[in-house]
C-alpha cells in the first residue's frame, strides 16, 4: 500500500503517520524523513522558495521509485508528499515515510525513497533571495552519490 | 511533436511548451537539439551548456541517442533538485 501525491497544501505529518498504519498491527516501525525550507542559501538569506514540477512525469517517477522500495524491502506501506508552488522558510516540502515490521527495512526504505527522488523526480527549486533577485537550486553532486550508494 | 521546457529553460526560451514539426533528418534528443538551438536566440541560449541540459522522453529520462518521432513529447529542463 503505497501513497504517492503532489499537492500545493501543507501537509500534516501526524495524520499522515496515522493514515499510514491505520488499521495495521503488523507494523513495528516507521521510518520517517521531513524535508523543509531553509532560510539561507549559500549563506544568503531567502524569503521564499517555489517548486516546480512537470506534472504527469512526477507522478510516473514517483511510482516508479516507491515501486522500487517495495521490491527491496518488505514495506507494511510507505507514503511520498511532495509540495509544490510557493513556499516560505519554515514550511515543509516534502514527507517520506516507510513502515515495516522492524526498524531496518523501514530506516534503509525511507532513506531510500528521498536518496532517489531527489535524483530521480523531475522537481526544480528556485529561490527568492531577501535582497532581491532569485536563482535556480543547482543539482549537487552529494545528492548524486547518496543515489548511487542505492545502486544495483 | 510536443516539447516542453521547464526551470531556467522555460525562461530563456520564453514558452513553457511549443508544438513542432522538425525535418525527418531529426532522428534522436541530440539532433532535435540542434534543431531547436537554431530557432530562436533564446533558444540558442538555453541549450548554449548541453551538459547541463536534461530530457524526458514520454515522460521517461533520456539519454542525447535516444530516438524522437513524431507525436512523441519532448522535454527539457535542467538537472533535478526537488526534495
Amino acid at each position: 500500500m503505497a501513497r504517492v501525491v503532489v499537492q500545493e497544501a501543507p501537509f500534516d505529518v501526524g495524520a499522515e503517520l496515522a493514515a499510514l498504519t491505520a488499521g495495521r498491527a503488523d507494523v513495528g516501525g516507521i521510518g520517517l524523513f521531513v524535508g523543509t525550507v531553509r532560510d539561507t542559501a549559500q549563506g544568503r538569506p531567502i524569503t521564499a522558495m517555489t517548486l516546480e514540477h512537470y506534472p504527469g512525469m512526477t507522478e510516473r517517477a514517483l511510482a516508479a521509485i516507491v515501486a522500487e522500495a517495495q521490491a527491496r524491502w518488505p514495506l507494511a506501506g510507505c507514503t511520498v508528499i511532495h509540495r509544490v508552488g510557493r513556499l516560505t522558510p519554515g514550511e515543509g516540502i516534502v514527507l517520506v515515510a516507510a513502515a515495516s515490521a522492524h526498524r531496518q527495512a523501514a530506516l534503509e526504505a525511507t532513506a531510500f525513497l528521498i536518496d532517489w527522488l531527489k535524483t530521480k523526480a523531475p522537481f526544480w527549486k528556485h529561490e527568492e533571495f531577501a535582497e532581491g533577485g532569485g536563482q535556480w537550486v543547482e543539482a549537487r553532486a552529494e545528492d548524486d552519490r547518496a543515489a548511487s550508494r542505492w545502486a544495483g | 511533436m510536443k516539447v516542453l521546457y521547464f526551470a531556467w529553460l522555460r525562461q530563456k526560451i520564453g514558452v513553457a511548451e511549443e508544438e513542432i514539426t522538425p525535418p525527418e533528418s531529426v532522428r534522436d534528443v541530440a539532433g532535435l537539439i540542434d534543431f531547436l538551438a537554431a530557432r530562436s536566440p533564446g533558444h540558442a541560449a538555453a541549450f548554449a551548456n548541453r551538459a547541463v541540459v536534461r530530457c524526458a522522453v514520454n515522460q521517461d529520462f533520456a539519454a542525447p541517442d535516444a530516438p524522437v518521432r513524431a507525436g512523441d513529447e519532448v522535454a527539457f529542463f535542467p538537472p533535478v533538485t526537488g526534495g
